[in-house]
């Protein structure tokens, strides 16, 4: 009797949390499938309607520009931070003085909200009281930076902060990846005579392939749930040539009282974190069973 | 109410009867939380207080009330609404055909509110024949607003055209004054979008493409010479308006850096508020073309079943139409009274102008329901037409487009 309860113990402690996530995760993703599928306006409707919201959304050309934006944001974002992130933790690898206050600087920005990155990077940006005016006033006069206010290139602007807050954590990643690769491996390379660059580019990268997917998947998916930034810097403008899928579904859902439409836009952001989740949780849980 | 009962609980060993069920019973959703309007609302709460009532306030500040409605679809959903909530227009309607609103019709026969209040307003509180909400105030959307000296300097009056306004225009641009300090926000070129729908088309197109939705007139030629107006528009702003604060575009115009605003008189609480007098420090005169564009606020009553919360529902709904509310609400508010028989001696000039046009514009059907202010069409509507017309502002979409993209996506918003 003591023995089967203590083989059952850990199911019965996962028990609650084990339902909770089926009810409040799983339960509410089918939950918002099902509005989908409806007519559902200001309150719930279950009255099903077939596609009819997907068509409307496919429709509209409000979220041509938000998927459009997603993927200029998204390829961006998760681009830069890594490149950044990796350059940044290599310089940090050469066993260099105060790396653990540098790397605490580095990994500050992190410890910020989006509203607070991105209002103080609307200030910076904005042409009439951030770079542009400084420059102008040092004397420069003809220097222009108004990606902010431009419609075609404020969704550039939005990376720029996103990567600034970002990278930090990009970087501490990799650094710790950097420092598992095993020192023996190094030091034979070293004795061997190979250059610096060579050890990186042959030996280290490579045997760090997790730590990118790791980082990889960190990344995407808080590019395809960025909503805050994007709130604080423009409000989705100038225009809506800044919305993301985020800020499409919350206009539809809170601002305009069009539940279906903003349940089908969530099933399609949705559908866009598995396509990337699902390869890798594959690649995962296969490498396992080898 | 939790309280009582809590008390009631306690009291029960000893038998003591619960004393609050005596008192008619409030809870007010709102969004008032700034400065004037909190002010406006505490006299409310006081006069309701001195009629033995008492008062659960509901404040949800946020996303110009998007979080009060998300607030109320939850107390909804969960069968406990509040007594009364701080919605408009279309909204009523799409609450009521929920099923959720009470029905107020005694307390409107009582206070003769058909005859006091103008008909196109009215007809909003009313739910298919009887009355379901108590109206506040009217807000007056289609104002243009102008830096006296500016004006003086240059020559330049009140335009009473658009022609005469892009010359005027033309003549700042010229002197080095921004025309028109404006803020990119999509309800702000919503704003601006109507007045000129409205000065372009009259009153009569206005009610057809902008209410009526129809497709003849949204697709019409008088609907591209609006959009080409709007471009004309889109060169007399500075190149920094994306996102500005309507409020910091009425600094621009008090400091002289821009000349006119095109904003609804909450405007005008600004100057006041800097101590600018209207007519000597700044003008208002109504954007050019007839008719007049207004923003209700009102307060829906949802059903609360009988008892202390439906008597204290019927004493709302009277003070907030009654004269004295609507007097000392609407001088803190920078709006004017909804009923036609309280004395304006105490308002200034642009708010004795307001009532004067509304009067007149109530007479021959040229008092309209602002689109960008949600009161003329629902939510889904409203927002494809604002989706458009901040796409083509903030780009460079030829008008043809902007007309097609519209018809586009009105029908695919219902």
């Amino acid at each position: 009797m003591l023995s089967w309860l203590e083989r059952q113990i850990p199911k019965i402690i996962l028990a609650p949390t084990f339902a909770a996530v089926t009810v409040f995760v799983y339960g509410f993703i089918a939950w918002t499938a099902w509005i989908s599928l409806t007519k559902s306006r200001l309150l719930p409707n279950y009255d099903f309607a077939g596609l009819i919201q997907y068509r409307r959304l496919f429709d509209n050309p409000r979220w041509d520009m938000a998927m459009g934006n997603l993927m200029v944001f998204g390829l961006l974002f998760i681009l830069l931070s890594m490149v950044l992130g990796l350059w940044l933790a290599i310089l940090l690898d050469q066993q260099i003085r105060a790396e653990g206050l540098i790397r605490t600087i580095y990994l500050y920005p992190m410890a910020l909200s989006m509203i607070v990155t991105g209002t103080a990077w609307k200030w910076m940006l904005n042409p009439g009281l951030g770079l542009e005016s400084l420059v102008q006033r040092w004397g420069f006069d003809g220097f222009r930076f108004d990606w902010l206010v431009d419609p075609d290139r404020a969704i550039y602007a939005i990376v720029i902060a996103a990567v600034w807050q970002a990278s930090g954590f990009v970087m501490a990643l990799f650094l710790a990846g950097l420092r598992s690769v095993d020192g023996e491996i190094i030091k034979a390379a070293q004795v061997d005579g190979i250059p610096d660059w060579r050890i990186y580019a042959s030996i280290i990268l490579p045997s760090m392939a997790p730590v990118f997917m790791s980082a990889f998947i960190v990344l995407a998916h808080l590019a395809i749930k960025s909503f805050d930034l994007v709130v604080a810097m423009t409000g989705g403008g100038p225009g809506y040539a800044t919305d993301l899928p985020a800020t499409y579904m919350y206009a539809m859902a809170f601002s305009r009282g069009d539940l279906g439409q903003a349940a089908s836009s969530a099933m399609v952001m949705m559908m866009v974190i598995f396509a990337i989740v699902v390869p890798y949780l594959y690649s995962e849980l296969r490498a396992k069973h080898d | 109410m939790r309280y009582c009962a809590i008390r009631a609980v306690m009291a029960a060993a000893v038998l003591a009867p619960c004393a609050a069920g005596a008192e008619p019973q409030a809870e007010v959703l709102h969004w008032w939380t700034s400065g004037g309007e909190a002010k406006a609302v505490a006299v409310l709460q006081q006069e309701f207080a001195a009629r033995g009532g008492s008062w659960t306030d509901m404040p949800v500040a946020g996303g110009g009330g998007d979080a009060a409605m998300t607030a109320l679809r939850a107390r909804v959903l969960s069968g406990n609404p509040p007594t009364a909530v701080q919605l408009k227009g279309p909204a009523i309607q799409e609450w009521y055909e929920e099923g959720v609103l009470a029905d107020i019709s005694d307390v409107a026969a009582a206070q003769n509110w058909e005859q006091v209040l103008p008909q196109a307003i009215s007809a909003h509180m009313k739910c298919g024949g009887t009355w379901c909400a108590a109206p506040v105030n009217v807000h007056r959307v289609d104002w243009m607003w102008a830096n006296a000296e500016v004006l003086a300097q240059n020559g330049i009056g009140m335009p009473a055209s658009w022609e005469e306004f892009n010359a005027a225009a033309e003549k700042l641009i010229a002197a080095g004054i921004t025309p028109l300090a404006h803020g990119g926000q999509a309800w702000q070129d919503a704003t601006v979008f109507e007045t000129v729908v409205l000065g372009i088309g009259g009153t009569e197109f206005y009610r057809k493409a902008l209410i009526d939705l129809d497709e003849e007139a949204l697709g019409s030629d008088t609907m591209t010479a609006v959009f080409d107006q709007m471009r004309i528009l889109r060169g007399f702003v500075d190149d920094n308006f994306p996102g500005r604060d309507w409020n910091l575009a009425t600094a621009m115009v008090m400091n002289g850096e821009a000349a006119f605003q095109i904003m609804g008189d909450w405007a005008k609480g600004e100057f006041l508020a800097a101590g600018k007098v209207p007519g000597e420090d700044f003008l208002c005169a109504s954007t050019p073309g007839d008719g007049f564009l207004y923003n209700v606020d009102s307060f829906a009553m949802f059903d609360v079943g009988a008892g202390d919360a439906r008597e204290g529902q019927e004493i709302l709904a009277e003070l907030i139409v009654g004269p004295s509310f609507q007097e000392t609400f609407n001088l803190a508010k920078g709006s004017i009274p909804v009923r036609s028989d309280v004395s304006l001696d105490g308002f200034d000039s642009c708010a004795q102008l307001s009532a004067r046009d509304m009067n007149a514009a109530s007479d021959d059907a040229g008092l309209l329901p602002s689109f960008a202010h949600g009161m003329a069409l629902r939510g889904a509507q409203a927002g494809a037409i604002s989706d458009v017309v901040t796409a083509h502002f903030n780009s460079d979409m030829s008008s043809e487009e902007a007309v097609e993209q519209l018809g586009r996506a009105i029908a695919n918003s219902m």
